[in-house]
């Protein structure tokens, strides 16, 4: 045992990762930001090395499922609570920036009116209170972090305080972002009812259809990205997340040593809700619709395969498992549409019963049995 | 009342106790002027009608070593849990020192306050080394916002250390605490609470499952903390209880039987009864 002395705060936050890790995540930065859009705009379109409009708004669509399944994780690998609403953060996000595109459209809609084509339709004379400022690129985006962040921390106070736990918990966040599908489906709330909103024109004035817009919004969403597993990492190294794995393994034990997991537990819920809120702001603008259907259960069930498929409580597990399933999922509902639940549901069952680590546990066994097999050959005789 | 205690009342905090809503704790001082550190009294608790606690009484004195002992389901258990917050008593009061009211304080705000408990199972984070159990269990500002920036110091470093080798983990420090045997875990434990600086400890079957020598070492630590701590210890181990040699208390369908140094309470007539007669 070594006494451990206090380090400096910049030599703590670069050795929260190991160098491996670091180079892994400039990696990732240099191609998404440096070399796809390369691949994009410079490699003539006939050519093998080009990247198709497609495949860059796919993969950024699949970015901002990651975050929500680090998110996710966040609560569920770290803090051992599991969530089965987490799609209504995403849509609340998702809607507060649709909100800014539906005014961007201006006068270019179908109707020529200030008001969003759905309001005409419904024959309102103006904006209801709550799309006031709406037209304000920077009011909106307050709104993406402070709608989830408000929603979940009242919902959140009253259940943990009420030491709502386990299966409880999980069946109550599904009735939640149920309600609420079902509140957004009515065109008098205001948001578009079932159709949602869509046929976006243009995002802080530039066209949202223009390849550069694409390629601005795909590296920001691998910024971010990139951002939310640093932050990610930071919390579950600090003190913070040491308490907060302790609350998942022991709670009675965590207050009898004088903490009060009610404040741990809202954090982590609170900043989970919000990195699904960023990321659904993320996603609008990019698939270039936003509906109800968004919150449906079976959406927020979704997000917890993918964590489970890459493996719980660890950070890179869930992007791995947001990439897998969802790439399974586009080529599945291509090829066969009838079958891909069929697919999901046989996929959450082989990972809960022979993957409980997901993904990134099989490769850890993996590289382990190989370096065992390695060392046992190196020295042969010994065990 | 101010508009931020019409807002407490909605949510349901009551504005008399703001370490709650994460605000700085009001300082709650421990009066030990009778020398008394634990009162309990006329306390009853029952679950569906059973009464696990029927009218008890119990006062510890400061710095005393009590043993607890009773048959299964006499109510130890549940005595811990009314004096850890774990259970609201339904008639009665419990007070630690003079002044405070435990029956109104949550569990971290009696722990806050100086009570640690050590469980029957032991009860420690089996993902985090042993050195991060002690580290979490240290007696430091516990709130969210500081554990987001908390880093350890020297000297907190060097307490972890020195608990360690006092527990004999000190070979184990960097070990996930699950890896450990039963009787390293229920030491680990009882460090934990050691790392909390109570002043009061409950400590549940605490050699449940040590060897003879761990139970030795163990009696000798209780009795080395007795006088500046006070400790109350449930066992059903005798001869643990005679090493420790402090009063013991019999417990018996929720109410004190008997009280007394272990021989006289040995051939108390209604003890032999309730442990022997049937």
């Amino acid at each position: 045992m070594t006494p451990r002395a206090r380090t400096p705060y910049t030599i703590r936050l670069f050795s929260m990762m190991q160098r491996g890790h670091w180079i892994a995540l400039g990696a990732f930065l240099a191609a998404t930001l440096v070399v796809v859009p390369i691949l994009n705009l410079v490699v003539p379109e006939g050519s093998a090395f080009h990247v198709s409009a497609y495949a860059i708004t796919l993969v950024g669509k699949i970015m901002c499922y990651a975050m929500v399944a680090v998110a996710m994780d966040l609560i569920w690998g770290f803090g051992g609570i599991l969530s089965l609403g987490h799609g209504l953060f995403f849509a609340l996000g998702g809607y507060a920036f649709g909100m800014y595109l539906m005014r961007q459209i201006g006068r270019d809609g179908s109707y020529q009116s200030d008001l969003p084509d759905f309001m005409v339709f419904l024959d309102w004379k103006g904006l209801p209170w709550y799309w006031s400022g709406s037209d304000s690129f920077l009011w909106v985006s307050l709104l993406v972090v402070a709608v989830p962040a408000i929603v979940a921390f009242v919902f959140g106070y009253f259940a943990f305080r009420s030491r709502i736990k386990g299966v409880y918990f999980s069946i109550i966040t599904q009735a939640l972002t149920y309600a609420a599908m079902l509140l957004f489906f009515r065109n008098e709330t205001g948001f578009g009812g079932n159709n949602g909103f869509t046929d976006f024109k243009r995002i802080l004035g530039y066209s949202i259809t223009a390849p550069e817009t694409r390629l601005v919004l795909f590296g920001l969403t691998a910024l971010l990205l990139a951002a939310t597993l640093l932050f990610a990492r930071w919390l579950t190294t600090s003190k913070f997340g040491r308490v907060l794995t302790a609350i998942r393994d022991a709670e009675s034990r965590v207050m009898f040593i004088g903490y009060n997991p009610l404040w741990y537990k809202l954090t982590i819920w609170t900043i989970s809700a919000v990195l699904c809120g960023i990321a659904g702001a993320l996603y609008v603008p990019q698939v270039g619709i936003i509906n109800p259907s968004e919150m449906s259960p079976a959406n927020s069930i979704e997000i917890a395969i993918w964590v489970a498929v890459g493996g719980r409580g660890t950070l890179i597990g869930p992007v791995v498992g947001a990439f897998v399933v969802n790439l399974a999922k586009s080529w599945f509902t291509v090829s066969f549409p009838e079958y891909w639940l069929f697919f999901l549901g046989l996929l959450f069952i082989v990972v809960t019963l022979l993957l409980p680590q997901g993904l990134v546990g099989l490769w850890q066994a993996i590289r382990e049995k190989v370096q065992n097999t390695r060392a046992g050959h190196a020295t042969p005789g010994e065990k | 009342m101010g508009s931020r205690d019409v807002l407490r009342k909605i949510i349901g905090i009551d504005p008399d106790e703001p370490s709650k809503f994460g605000f700085a704790s009001k300082q709650r001082v421990l009066d030990i002027s009778h020398n008394v550190i634990l009162y309990l009294d006329d306390i009853t608790v029952s679950f569906d009608g059973f009464k696990a606690l029927n009218k008890l009484n119990l006062t510890i004195d400061a710095g005393e070593l009590r043993c607890i002992i009773g048959p299964n389901g006499a109510g130890k258990t549940t005595m811990m849990d009314v004096i850890t917050g774990k259970t609201r008593p339904d008639t009665g009061s419990a007070y630690f020192g003079q002044t405070i009211d435990l029956t109104r304080l949550t569990e971290p705000e009696i722990a806050h306050i100086g009570i640690g408990r050590k469980f029957q199972k032991p009860t420690i984070f089996d993902q985090h080394t042993a050195f991060e159990n002690l580290e979490l269990a240290m007696k430091t500002d516990k709130r969210v916002r500081r554990s987001l920036v908390a880093t350890l110091s020297g000297e907190d470093g060097d307490r972890i250390a020195e608990a360690l080798r006092l527990i004999r983990l000190d070979r184990e420090a960097d070990r996930p605490a699950g890896l450990l045997s039963h009787g390293q875990k229920q030491w680990l434990e009882i460090g934990m609470l050691l790392m909390q600086e109570p002043k009061l400890l409950l400590l549940d079957e605490p050699v449940a499952g040590m060897t003879d020598d761990e139970t030795m070492r163990t009696a000798e630590l209780f009795v080395s903390l007795a006088g500046t701590h006070s400790l109350v210890v449930v066992e059903h181990d005798m001869a643990f209880v005679e090493k420790l040699g402090g009063k013991v208390t019999v417990l018996h369908e929720g109410s004190v039987l008997a009280e007394g140094d272990l021989a006289t309470v040995q051939n108390d007539q209604r003890v032999i009864e309730v442990y022997l007669g049937r």
